[in-house]
């Protein structure tokens, strides 16, 4: 029983000491390859915006492989502070021990830095990575009296879902100011079959279908769906479909209970899907 | 949706069980009705109807008339004289369904259809069998599916039969056709999206009438028609949706195999070659039996069509214009817009076909591009003359026949402030337009919060849950000097200094405490006559829940409803200022709201933007219930300028720190709330009903 245990085991792996191998699968819909290019080459911050599941954190990735940098992603949720970010002390054998965190990591290896939904995190985080994000590129280590000056490699980004109804989740004026926006959408009908054909195999008459599904909901944000079906959500359903579960069972669990709880919305997500496949 | 009737008379609350004497009836039916009952015309017959039935179903009635009266008389008066022989025929529920229907007609298209649905009670009959669907039961999920398949919105309405006329689908108030509830459900969807075809595969982009005007039975040339038409977007339909023309061939017989339709199956068939095939068959038509059904309205749609394509013009054009003005850099002969189509796939969602201006392409908007689908869906492509920009931007308002103001049933609190007014069309503002007072509601019954509360109590009592939840919002304060836990990070901090001989710091303990929302809230009310009846009913409803809910959150809230007639009579009507405490004459207030006049909205936003500033608050929200778009009787304030006026307003709100939030009923808030709002501080509500339950669940996502 236990011979298997090492093989089982999670490679443990230096964030910061980890390139991207295989190049992550990436269909630009624009110029957001060559505008992102233009920000490194500039040591500019840049700002993803877009809906859910349309390839934020996907492009990110891509943009790691192509510029040959250590990725390092951290998803920002409403308990993240700036020491989570920056680093700080810990104990070991009566000595005290400072441990980088991501952002100053990042920063030492010349990594580009990714962090993710950053309107959840704490509010005094944004306050940190300011002077890391205007020309002085510099990330000041408070508690170790230092200041951390990022080399050229070191590139920050930031994403952001707009379309939030919350006011308390607003990015402040003043940070959203230091970066270089790229605006994501879904991509056209046609680049979104292809994805999805990509990502799982699926025959391409199904994907079309599925994008069409897409559509559908997306007209339906506002009136009882918040987002319509993501990019993402398609892939799920196709890869789902590839393994054999039925169209409209792979519809209803990867699509329609993705998107809402609402018993009418459920079923006329559902019905739409009906009508496809 | 009610609760069961109950007799609202206290002498009756004993006897539960006895029935009702003609006598009582009447006297009962006289109160109700008196305003609209006179010597000729007296309740005595209606009354000896409802004498017959049983208890609950006259208690039934008995409370139905009371509610409809509150919205019309008049229409009670005819639901009364159905009453006898309806209730005899339908069970509760149905006769719910079926008045529900009514009232909705009522405040839809007024009194005439009203009693027109209260005459079709039959259509609600054989709903206890269970296997019935009716319209309303279907249609929030029918809109939800129409919405979704449709690029163009396509309202979904009720109506004798179905059709389209091309802007809005109909559909019949029941249907009864199938054995099952599944397959009568199905049947709606399959009409429902036979219609949409219509508008979406061209059916009326031909002359009907004309084509059949030449036959001596026209009737019998648009029936056959029709029943072509319906056989050709079959056809389309089984291309696009696959899925459902499988599973309505399992409820439908099989097509007519007649060989003379296969060319109307063909992918490039269009209603021409239906034309054509209804000429050659007017002789020998073949027996259609279709399971739709569905009829066409020529008349109707080509009105539709051609007010449609008259105002899509317009905007387009004004659109080419607002780009040139965009871009205007000094060319000398004005630059030339082309057009290049985009592949011509039928089936592809949101053509996105290039406008070059002298060459080089324009970047569309999202509104560009489904206002081109449009107008391609009716005329097959923009047609040139459409490319020259227009000087104007969309059709000038219709002039409204203003009734005037009814007498002033409210207090005026406070002098005249007079408000500038954004005008579009001069780019600039109109200064002091605007004469904003603010009067103080007339107190109503409380007895209806206390309805109201009684209504909702479960609701409530989960509301308070939900919101006593958000606020107790516990944070862990770290670095404190004394506190229940030990804060590490504090610690070892303090440890590295102790052993660097540094002075330690105190301060390592970390206390829970509840976090501050410090929300100032004002809720803005709409008061314009378009309100009167149900939405009035449902707005003082979901204020009732809200100030209870709210109660519980601890947020400063403030109530202001809004109305007026022309820029010299702005009112703002005060219902809870920010430092009143929700007690009885709040309470006594929400009671007294009623619908005035109309609704001049950036008015009302600026002055209640100044009140709400004045709060000292972190987060401050103008929350906007609303039940459409911006109106005045005068000024042309409806139409584009009132809706560039109140964005300007909102935009100006924002400046000064309020964040803007808008809830509304109106179905076609699409078309114009996302211009006012921005994409994403509105949200509709689409049943009226649901409405009281949906803001303060809306309140609560917006602000956790």
């Amino acid at each position: 029983m236990n011979t298997n245990i090492t093989s089982l085991r999670a490679r443990v792996l230096q964030p910061e000491a980890r390139l991207i191998e295989d190049e992550p699968y990436f269909e630009p819909v624009r110029d957001e390859v060559a505008l992102f290019e233009a920000a490194y080459a500039s040591r500019l911050p840049v700002l993803l915006k877009g809906p859910t599941g349309c390839g934020k954190t996907r492009f990110v990735e891509h943009m790691a492989w192509r510029l040959k940098r250590p990725l390092i992603t951290v998803s920002c949720h409403d308990d993240l502070t700036a020491s989570d970010l920056v680093g700080r002390y810990l104990i070991t054998n009566q000595e005290t021990v400072w441990v980088d965190g991501p952002l100053a990591r990042a920063v030492r290896a010349g990594a580009i830095c990714y962090l993710d939904e950053i309107v959840e995190a704490r509010k005094d985080t944004t306050v940190v990575i300011h002077p890391l994000a205007d020309e002085r590129r510099i990330l000041p280590m408070e508690k170790r009296g230092e200041l951390l000056q990022a080399p050229p490699e070191f590139m920050l980004a930031l994403s952001y879902n707009p379309g939030y109804q919350n006011v308390m989740k607003e990015l402040k004026q003043s940070t959203r100011q230091r970066f270089i926006g790229i605006e994501f959408t879904y991509p056209d009908a046609a680049v979104e079959a292809k994805i999805v054909v990509a990502e799982s195999g699926i025959d391409p008459a199904d994907a079309e279908k599925l994008v069409r599904l897409a559509h559908m909901t997306r007209n339906l944000k506002g009136s009882g769906l918040d987002e319509g079906a993501s990019t993402r959500l398609l892939v799920h359903a196709a890869k789902l479909m590839r393994l054999g579960v039925a169209p409209r069972t792979a519809c209803t669990g990867a699509i329609a209970e993705a998107l809402t709880d609402d018993e009418d919305m459920l079923r006329a997500v559902n019905e739409l899907a009906s009508s496809l496949f | 949706m009610s609760s069961p009737p109950r007799s609202s008379d206290p002498g009756e609350a004993g006897a539960l069980s006895t029935r009702l004497a003609a006598a009582d009836i009447e006297r009962a039916l006289h109160e109700r009705l008196d305003a609209v009952l006179s010597s000729r015309r007296t309740p005595a017959e209606a009354a000896g109807h409802i004498a017959v039935l049983t208890r609950p179903a006259q208690d039934f009635v008995l409370h139905w008339v009371s509610v409809v009266a509150r919205t019309s008389p008049e229409l009670a008066f005819q639901f009364a004289a159905a009453a006898g022989a309806a209730l005899c025929a339908l069970d509760v529920e149905a006769a719910e369904r079926w008045i529900v229907c009514a009232v909705d007609a009522y405040d839809r298209d007024g009194l005439h259809a009203g009693g027109t649905a209260i005459r079709a009670w039959h259509a609600f009959v054989g709903n206890a069998a269970g296997a019935a669907v009716s319209f309303e039961s279907a249609a929030r999920v029918l809109r939800l599916f129409v919405q979704g398949l449709a690029g163009r919105a396509m309202p979904v309405e009720t109506a004798a039969h179905a059709y389209t006329d091309t802007e809005r689908i109909y559909l019949p108030p029941l249907i009864d056709r199938q054995g099952r509830a599944h397959e009568n459900f199905l049947l709606y969807k399959g009409t429902a999206v036979l219609l949409w075809a219509q508008s979406r595969y061209g059916t009326y982009n031909a002359d009907l009438a004309a084509a059949v005007a030449a036959f001596d039975d026209p009737f019998r040339a648009l029936s056959l028609l029709n029943a072509l038409e319906t056989v050709r977007l079959e056809a389309c339909v089984a291309r696009a949706l696959p899925g459902l023309a499988e599973d309505l061939h399992a409820i439908a017989r099989d097509p007519l195999a007649d060989a003379g339709l296969s060319r109307l199956r063909e992918p490039s068939a269009t209603v021409d070659e239906s034309i054509a095939l209804m000429r050659e068959m007017y002789a020998d038509p073949p027996c259609f039996d279709s399971i739709y059904p569905i009829a066409l309205e020529p008349g109707l749609a080509a009105a539709a069509r051609a007010s449609r394509i008259a105002r899509e013009k317009n905007a387009f054009q004004g659109e080419l214009a607002r780009i040139l003005e965009e871009r205007k850099d000094g060319f000398e002969p004005a630059p030339a817009f082309t057009l290049e189509a985009a592949s011509d796939d039928e089936n592809a969602p949101a053509q996105h076909s290039t406008l070059k201006l002298d060459g080089t392409p324009v970047e569309t908007s999202e509104d560009m591009a489904q206002l081109m689908a449009s107008i391609r869906q009716d005329l097959g492509d923009v047609p040139d003359d459409y490319l020259v920009p227009s000087g104007a931007g969309a059709a000038a308002p219709d002039a409204r026949a203003g009734a005037k103001a009814a007498e002033d049933s409210e207090t005026l609190t406070e002098p005249a402030r007079v408000y500038d007014e954004w005008d579009y069309q001069r780019g600039h503002y109109r200064r002091n337009w605007c004469h904003v007072r603010e009067h103080e509601v007339v107190a109503g019954d409380r007895e209806f919060v206390q309805t109201t509360a009684r209504k909702y109590a479960g609701r409530i009592a989960q509301l308070k849950r939900t919101f006593e939840l958000m606020r107790g919002d516990e944070r862990r304060l770290s670095r404190q000097s004394d506190g229940d836990g030990l804060d590490f990070d504090a610690l070892i901090d303090a440890y590295v200094d102790m052993k660097e001989g540094a002075e330690v710091p105190s301060l390592v303990y970390t206390r829970r405490q509840r976090s501050e929302r410090d929300v100032a809230v004002m809720f803005m009310i709409d008061m314009s006559g378009s309100t009167k009846g149900w939405i009035n009913d449902a707005e003082r409803e979901a204020l009732v829940m809200l100030c209870e809910a709210l109660e519980a959150l601890g947020d400063r809230y403030a109530i202001y409803g809004f109305s007026g007639v022309t820029r010299k009579d702005c009112r703002v009507f005060r219902v809870k200022s920010f430092d009143e405490p929700y007690g009885d004459d709040v309470q006594g207030r929400i009671a007294g709201i009623e619908a005035h006049d109309y609704t001049r909205m950036g008015a009302a936003i600026r002055h209640l933007t100044a009140t709400l500033s004045a709060i000292e608050a972190r987060t401050r929200l103008l929350i906007t219930l609303s039940d459409g778009r911006p109106d005045d009787f005068s000024d042309n304030y409806r139409g584009e300028y009132g809706i560039e006026d109140t964005r300007q307003a909102l935009l100006e709100a924002h400046r000064a720190g309020v964040k803007p939030f808008c809830i509304t009923i109106d179905r076609e808030a699409h078309d114009y709330l996302p211009h006012m709002y921005g994409a994403a501080r509105w949200a509709l509500v689409d049943d009226v009903a649901k409405l009281p339950v949906k803001v303060a669940e809306i309140y609560a996502r917006l602000t956790i």
